[in-house]
């Protein structure tokens, strides 16, 4: 067992139509070696015993890969370290007696389902406008290596295909604007000449959709490639800004 | 006991597959229109069987837990994807996957399906590529192979350490366009609580959903289970928290036989346990030890005083290491299948040679591959007489490129710079190889449910190579079971839509919604996790890498007990109709209390040793595993006779007629 | 709900903010290089000259109605993002540590630009509008040496009042901070972002965010301390 003492300043809402707070818990013990998850177990293991309600929070694969954790952990998404996230995230990077407060992404478009779950059902939306090539499975398709591509824009097209989800760019920006989300999908298929035959119908639907969603706009902050737990880079949004342009001036 | 029909085709192995696809039934498009398929779980196999189907005109309707379908736990498989496309020319073919996967899997797999595996595997990299996955390409623009455990050709295509991820989220794309089109009708946060039965086919589930806790009423025609596997029976495991066998075993309940439940994959290279704190284990991608060598001290004062904190792996001297498994098998090397490498950890940790605190890790060294990789580079740069800094440097350049995101995993997780310390790496369980059993259409015994990917018990036998889950999981859900269902919902298409008011329906909701009432009335003390936490420690010391009868026997009963503590002293707290995670977790966990105890008794009843299930009392003089193919070449299906620890055990029996038995050596 | 028209979508917004952001620029390039006619402090003579042609010169009389236009949709345009951004977070954070992946003026563009709005119609206030004869006139202020109305004189007076010097810095401070963002930001917005380039980009955006601004601040210092008589 570890010896950290913490203070923690938890959102708590009991659903979604409920009026929420921050409510302080005391936790003790905290080994370094134990994921922001594990600590957050341990409390919530203390608050059964307790006869409490265990705080709500999102998590599955535990290894940053699924993106269902979230948190806005010490005023940053996904906390303190960089290109990683919430379940990654280990205590030894906090100290004894810290004050943590811990809250669920802030954005209309994700509203709160219960204490730090959020719903990010707009993401879907948004991959369903257009984030696909339109393939259907068959079995007689072209050999996969009929059509080479070069390695350069086969690997920008995998950084951008590395997003997963999470909504830690919403979250970041103080527009809690999309756009990261949104040009990492676009990016990945206008790299690649599979996605070019629909590239443009693909930008204006799914950023058609981000705006119904009521995503803020971009303004080019910044906030969101450095909060992204997988370094989506910024030239993915100037990307999308580009073949947004073409398909808007040249749509018919 | 009966003895099961796999419905396996006649005919030469090469054509079964062919032959049986221009002989099934077909639904003509417009009556596909009228049949109604539910699709459990949004993994590789679900979401691209989901997609699949309704391109094809079904209606389908997707269930998932997770708070979206792009978040099935396929996403975190790192490795690879075999297929026999022989694009790097070392002789590989569809025979070679096929007996690889056999060989691999200890002749315990049903060698139709294998082949047809094999024989698919191709189409499924053509389809992913298709539909924009960015696999590893070289420099001419072509796809890029690795090689893997159990192979000694390079036929795994990856991307990166996230190969799971780009091919759910090119099958997740595929399920979104079908979404928007209306085609399919997408329920996330929900959970199958039941199969619903009707005049004894598969007419619908009863589901959950997680968010207002509404019980729901769903009827289709057909219903397919994708949910994955079992292995959080052990509560730590590389699973995600969330996964699950509760439909599996709800299923199960309704009629559809458990098939080897005992199967389990512990995957060789995970970073050790470091505390009681800990939820789950993280996995270092297989592709490691493609690069990584293995090794433990040679002197067993070594060990001690490693484990002690007093030496470091890197004080040790070259010549007081063992390359274990270069030793013992000096032609698959730090590349045998998993389950081999899995027992020869264990076996030189149990002696004593263990290299962390507690004794239970061996080293997973890349201190030569930084070296060999630094001299090359040195070369293609021509630096003459490189120092040994500038080849360090050089070759941890390349190492960071092959593994640089499973290095920072490592580092974030333990807190120690890989590239300087070798990697401590232990066992976990990883993955399932047993599941319901299905036929060579993969139905399982309740007609009209059908089980994909994991959840099935499938192609892989007793252990299954690296590389080969994604493949499975793809290739039931694109190129075999939209096929393969259209025989059995040809006979539907003038059923009309399954009607929810049924007498079944209504009783398979009570029940359900009594045995949440149940939760909420037992009002212990102890949260769940306590009894899952001591549920897994009993499965991992008794039914885990090593297994006896002695302690299976003990485990049954601790099992049983475990289990009779839960139903009287778990607390869940909250309210039913609402978003209640311990509850999830209670009905989830009161599954693996009656699974775990089926586990056992499968273990107990297969008298030999194969793949992932080893038997203490059957091993050869060099320990390897002994099976006995004469008494137990069949697949042990369980029936579910009302109680738990009393199914009914039926048999398949294996036949081999394109290869012959033999003892699998990696020598 | 969708949105659609001139001001459509999120991308189209940005794309009126980037043009008319560059527009505005190239206006400061001019307005710079004009007025720092004053440092020949040849009284104004030069000065005058060239602002004689800029008040009279037909093109340069229509283009000062794209001008206001121009400056109208960039400030409708920001006042819209405003509002719809400050509408997508309705709940906002308990604590944020904003600083740790952001810049605070690339976050307060919002209120940069106000600020310079409301700086701008002080200006305007004190040059254009008597300039234009729209309220009161240059005649109180004479010719010059070359017999030129004398805009020079209005400024030595305008300036000649520490008040009015000082929110001209503070003004100038504010256009820096916008700048440093918004010179930038333009580039991304229309999606030219190279990693060859953007080095060279941020640069002129930082030298180009630090010269005009100090050109501006400099005159009213410099009248105000005499230097430009």
């Amino acid at each position: 067992m570890g010896n950290m003492k913490l203070t923690l300043k938890i959102w708590r809402q009991a659903d979604a139509k409920a009026k929420g707070a921050m409510v302080d818990y005391q936790v003790s013990d905290i080994s370094e070696d134990m994921s922001f998850l594990e600590m957050l177990d341990v409390l919530n293991d203390r608050l059964v015993r307790e006869g409490q309600e265990p705080i709500a929070f999102d998590h599955d694969c535990r290894e940053g890969i699924c993106g269902a954790c979230s948190l806005f952990i010490d005023g940053r998404p996904h906390g303190p370290s960089r290109h990683i996230t919430t379940c990654q995230l280990h205590m030894r990077k906090f100290k004894d007696g810290d004050v943590i407060h811990v809250e669920p992404w802030r954005a209309g478009a994700f509203p709160v389902i219960k204490d730090l779950v959020v719903d990010r059902g707009a993401f879907d939306r948004i991959q369903a406008a257009g984030g696909f090539v339109s393939v259907n499975t068959m079995g007689n398709l072209v050999d996969a290596n009929a059509q080479p591509i070069p390695k350069l824009d086969s690997d920008k097209a995998f950084d951008a295909a590395a997003c997963i989800g999470c909504g830690a760019c919403v979250a970041a920006c103080p527009n809690s604007s999309a756009m990261l989300f949104v040009a990492a999908k676009v990016s990945q298929y206008a790299l690649l000449p599979q996605g070019r035959p629909e590239a443009k119908t693909r930008a204006l639907n799914m950023v058609e959709q981000m705006d119904t969603e009521g995503f803020g706009n971009c303004t080019n902050i910044g906030a969101c490639e450095i909060e992204c737990p997988k370094d989506i880079s910024l030239e993915n949004i100037a990307r999308l800004n580009r073949e947004y342009l073409g398909a808007e001036l040249s749509k018919e | 006991m009966s003895i099961l029909d796999a419905k396996v085709p006649a005919g030469p192995i090469e054509r079964k597959w062919s032959e049986h696809k221009d002989h099934i039934r077909l639904v003509n498009p417009a009556n596909k229109r009228s049949i109604d398929i539910i699709v459990v779980g949004t993994g590789l196999a679900g979401a691209s069987a989901a997609a699949s189907l309704a391109e094809m005109g079904y209606n389908v309707k997707s269930f998932c837990y997770q708070d979206s379908s792009r978040r099935a736990h396929s996403i975190a498989a790192q490795g690879g994807i075999n297929a026999a496309k022989n694009y790097p020319n070392d002789g590989d073919s569809v025979y070679r996957l096929f007996y690889d996967t056999l060989k691999g899997g200890d002749y315990r797999s049903r060698e139709a399906n294998t082949w047809r595996l094999a024989e698919v595997s191709a189409s499924i990299i053509d389809q992913c590529v298709a539909q924009g996955v960015p696999f590893a390409r070289d420099y001419g623009g072509l796809l890029d192979n690795r090689s893997f455990g159990g192979a000694q050709v390079s036929r795994t295509f990856y991307a990166r350490g996230q190969t799971g991820q780009q091919l759910l989220l090119g099958a997740y794309s595929a399920l979104m366009r079908q979404v928007g089109k209306g085609k399919v009708k997408m329920y996330d946060r929900h959970e199958m609580l039941d199969l619903v039965v009707v005049e004894g086919k598969a007419r619908g589930i009863i589901a959950r959903n997680l968010v207002t806790g509404e019980l729901e009423r769903h009827g289709a025609h057909a219903v397919l289970l994708c949910t994955g596997g079992y292995g959080n029976v052990f509560f730590l495991s590389t699973n995600a928290m969330g996964s699950n066998v509760t439909a599996a075993w709800k299923a199960h309940k309704r009629g559809a036989y458990m098939a080897n439940p005992c199967y389990t994959q512990i995957h060789p290279t995970c970073i050790p346990v470091s505390g009681d704190h800990q939820s789950k284990l993280t996995l270092m991608s297989e592709s490691l030890r493609n690069d990584g060598r293995i090794w433990v001290p040679k002197k067993l004062e070594d060990a001690k005083a490693i484990q002690e904190g007093k030496k470091k792996g890197s004080d040790i001297a070259e010549d007081d290491r063992d390359y274990y498994l270069e030793r013992r098998y000096p032609s698959f090397g730090n590349l045998v299948p998993r389950d081999v490498a899995s027992r020869a950890a264990k076996e030189r940790c149990d002696a004593g040679f263990g290299v962390n605190r507690t004794g239970e890790a061996v080293y997973l060294d890349f201190a030569s591959a930084i070296e060999r990789y630094g001299k090359m580079e040195a070369n293609v740069h021509h630096i003459d007489n490189p120092s040994p800094e500038k080849i360090r440097e050089l070759g941890m350049k390349v190492v960071s490129e092959k593994y640089g995101n499973l290095f920072d995993m490592y580092e974030n997780i333990v807190g120690e710079n890989p590239y300087v310390h070798a990697m401590k790496i232990y066992p976990a369980v990883h993955y399932t190889m047993g599941g319901l059993w299905v036929d060579y259409n993969l139905q399982s015994t309740v007609p009209g449910m059908y089980v994909l990917g994991e959840a099935n018990f499938s192609d892989h036998g007793a252990n299954r190579l690296g590389a080969s889950a994604l493949m499975q999981g793809l290739a039931d859900g694109y190129f075999i079971l939209p096929y393969t269902i259209a025989d059995y919902v040809a006979s539907d298409i003038r059923t009309g839509p399954i009607k929810t008011d049924t007498a079944e329906f209504v009783e398979a909701e009570k029940s359900v919604r009594e045995r949440i009432d149940k939760f909420f009335n037992t009002k212990g003390t102890e949260p769940v996790d306590h009894f899952h936490k001591r549920l897994g420690k009993v499965m991992w010391e008794k039914c885990g890498m090593a297994r006896n009868a002695k302690g299976l026997q003990e485990g049954i009963e601790e099992i049983r007990r475990i289990r009779d503590d839960f139903w009287a002293n778990v607390r869940v707290p909250g309210k039913p109709n609402e978003l209640n995670q311990e509850l999830e977790k209670a009905g989830r966990v009161a599954d693996f209390l009656e699974l775990g105890e089926l586990m056992c008794k499968d273990a107990l009843n297969r008298n030999e040793s194969c793949g992932g299930h080893f038997r203490e009392e059957y091993q050869t003089e060099e320990g390897e595993a002994l099976r006995d193919d004469e008494n137990f070449a069949y697949v042990a299906a369980w029936e579910w006779t009302g109680e738990p620890g009393k199914d009914v055990m039926h048999k398949e029996e294996l036949k081999f007629e394109a290869l012959k038995l033999s003892q699998r050596s990696y020598k | 709900m969708a949105r659609q028209g001139l001001f459509g979508s999120s991308l189209i917004k940005k794309y009126w903010m980037a043009l008319t952001g560059l527009f505005l620029i190239s206006f400061l390039v001019a307005h710079a290089g004009i007025n720092a006619m004053i440092f020949f402090n040849d009284g104004g003579v030069t000065f005058n000259e060239w602002a004689h042609f800029m008040g009279t010169n037909l093109i340069i009389r229509t283009m000062e109605i794209v001008l206001f236009a121009g400056l109208i949709l960039h400030v409708v345009d920001g006042l819209m993002l405003w509002r719809q951004n400050r509408a997508a977070r309705p709940v906002d954070y308990a604590f944020a540590k904003h600083n740790a992946n952001s810049k605070w003026y690339s976050r307060s563009m919002g209120i940069l630009g106000t600020l310079i709005l409301l700086f701008l119609i002080i200006h305007l206030w004190h040059f254009w509008v008597p300039s234009r004869n729209i309220v009161g006139s240059l005649e109180p202020y004479g010719s010059d040496a070359a017999g030129r109305e004398n805009l020079f004189a209005l400024m030595i007076e305008v300036f000649s009042n520490p008040v009015v010097v000082i929110v001209y810095v503070l003004g100038c401070f504010s256009l820096f901070w916008h700048l440093l963002h918004g010179f930038k930001s333009a580039f991304q917005s229309l999606g030219l972002n190279h990693r060859k380039y953007n080095g060279f980009i941020a640069f002129c955006g930082a030298a180009f965010s630090i010269i005009v601004p100090v050109l501006f601040a400099a005159m009213p210092v410099s009248m105000y301390l005499g230097w430009i008589k």
